[in-house]
């Protein structure tokens, strides 16, 4: 089944160790997510592609159990749809983003928990094309209950 | 720079009202301020319009009499109401004009707000990927403050049980049924830790302040009340906003916490001198976290606060005495000017049922909306 990022200039895939694509300032080095025309911080126009930290820790999160409104565009009727996570994630000391998180169940999720860039099926066209997206899951290391 | 009182203010019910236009409301909501100051249309210089939905808020003078006056439209988030309020008084201040109208008026479809992400500065797929949503960001915003400062979940339903009650003795409130804590738990959850019950609803309704210059006051009203101050900031690099699809990792405080400082400042009073306060309660968490950020409570403080009763129209610090946005509904353009109204008639000394005890002399409101935008306005005797 063939696959397609839903935008490839947000993050590096195919690849084995994906990565988001941020844009950093050559001015005052803020990091933001995605790359925009000009920096939040100081307006500068100098801004160039910077790839962000595959691993970071759940700063916050928050569920999704609703069937957003369009614009959502999961393919998803009230019937069909799956509640997911959304956290901001701190990657490093670079920048917080926010992002779908792979657990939708608020009991497995802490904030401060180990996380780590994963890419996964948003939705399948109907040709069968499956449309990919980012996502973070609890890291591979994670320890179950440490808080 | 003259000084503004506010000579008149006049509410449509918030609520659903079928067929009927926003522009009827907001007629409506203006000619009873007018009353209330015992003004007439054509006694007013300029005007000031917020809405949402509404392209052009100044139809109304097809309702009220086509005088030929200024009547500019604005919209602002959901800090529209306070703009309109702080442009008129600006128009009365600098000396230009010497009797004016704010209005809002709204009539949203029911369900969370949406929009294009892309007039918010956010790509196309912030909106297609799912995180185009401000109830998404409230609870992660209240996620966060729980674990950092101890507020727990039977909180959050306290806050919004108190406002449900309170719209239950506001007759012109959306939601005027008392519901118990227990039931706001239990009700369904829409973003963790924020359950239905816990939001406040998109609806429709319309407000309108009379405001003129203070030295005048007096040929209208006997009761003026005075508009301390006005403020209005956007959010600052590393405040954590509504729509961003990242933060900076260095934090800054909400815009709420500029708008308020600086609202102080301009009124000369500190938040241990108010009396009455409305904030921006677009779900329960944040009227907890908008209590500290106006200066009423250290973060953390709530909870005790709000177990002992401190914010019940009976305690110490009354915090949204007509119901919030929880009881009223958000018809965005109104919203900040309902405040404006229940402050009025509290510190008249007129709310009625919900009247805060011991002749209450200053109030204080306070909007939050997307991006980032706050206003805050000091009213006093």
């Amino acid at each position: 089944m063939p696959q397609i990022a839903f935008a490839p200039e947000v993050f590096t895939w195919p690849s084995d160790d994906p990565q988001l694509l941020g844009g950093l300032c050559g001015s005052c080095a803020a990091v933001t997510f995605p790359q925009q025309p000009s920096c939040a911080r100081c307006g500068s126009v100098d801004i160039t592609s910077h790839a962000l930290p595959r691993r970071g820790t759940l700063w916050t999160f928050t569920t999704q159990d609703f069937l957003p409104k369009e614009p959502y565009a999961s393919g998803e009727t009230m019937e069909t749809f799956q509640p997911y996570g959304v956290g901001m994630v701190q990657l490093g000391d670079e920048v917080k983003v926010e992002a779908r998180l792979t657990v939708n169940d608020p009991s497995a999720l802490r904030i401060g928990m180990d996380v780590e860039l994963v890419v996964i099926p948003f939705r399948v066209d109907p040709d069968g094309t499956e449309i990919m997206t980012y996502a973070f899951a609890p890291a591979s290391d994670e320890t179950e209950g440490e808080s | 720079m003259d000084d503004v009182a506010i000579i008149g203010v006049g509410l449509h019910p918030f609520g659903r009202f079928g067929p009927k236009s926003a522009i009827d409301m907001g007629a409506e909501a203006i000619r009873t301020s007018l009353g209330d100051a015992g003004a007439e249309w054509k006694d007013v210089q300029f005007a000031f319009g917020g809405s949402f939905e509404v392209d052009n808020p100044d139809a109304v003078t097809g309702r009220l009499g086509l005088t030929g006056i200024p009547f500019m439209d604005v919209y602002n988030g959901c800090a529209t109401a306070a703009t309109a309020l702080q442009l008129t008084a600006d128009g009365i201040r600098s000396g230009q004009y010497e009797i004016g109208v704010a209005v809002g008026m709204d009539k949203h479809a029911a369900g969370a707000f949406t929009s294009d992400p892309v007039d918010y500065g956010a790509p196309t797929w912030y909106g297609e990927q799912g995180f185009f949503l401000t109830t998404k960001f409230f609870a992660m915003k209240i996620n966060r403050y729980m674990h950092d400062h101890g507020i727990s979940h039977e909180t959050l339903a306290k806050v919004a049980a108190k406002n449900y009650r309170n719209g239950g003795l506001n007759p012109n409130a959306f939601r005027r049924k008392p519901i118990p804590e227990e039931e706001i738990l239990a009700s369904r959850m829409l973003n963790y830790p924020l359950t239905q019950y816990m939001f406040c609803a998109p609806d429709e309704g319309a407000a309108a302040v009379v405001l003129c210059r203070a030295d005048i006051a007096h040929r209208y009203t006997s009761t003026p009340i005075y508009l301390r101050a006005t403020t209005l900031r956007t959010r600052r690099y590393g405040a954590f906003e509504v729509h961003a699809s990242w933060a900076a990792v260095e934090q800054d405080a909400a815009p709420t916490v500029y708008a308020s400082k600086a609202a102080y400042e301009q009124a000369g009073i500190g938040p241990e001198d108010v009396d009455v306060v409305q904030l921006q309660d677009t779900d329960a968490g944040a009227e907890i976290i908008h209590m500290a950020e106006n200066g009423f409570c250290a973060d953390g403080e709530q909870e005790k606060l709000i177990a002992d009763g401190a914010t019940e129209i009976g305690g110490p610090l009354p915090v949204n005495t007509d119901g919030g946005l929880i009881a009223n509904g958000e018809p965005i353009g109104a919203s900040g000017l309902r405040q404006v109204h229940e402050l009025v008639h509290q510190l008249r000394g007129t709310a009625g049922d919900r009247q805060v005890p011991g002749e209450p002399k200053v109030g204080y409101a306070q909007l939050y909306g997307a991006p980032g935008t706050a206003g805050v306005s000091i009213l006093t005797t």
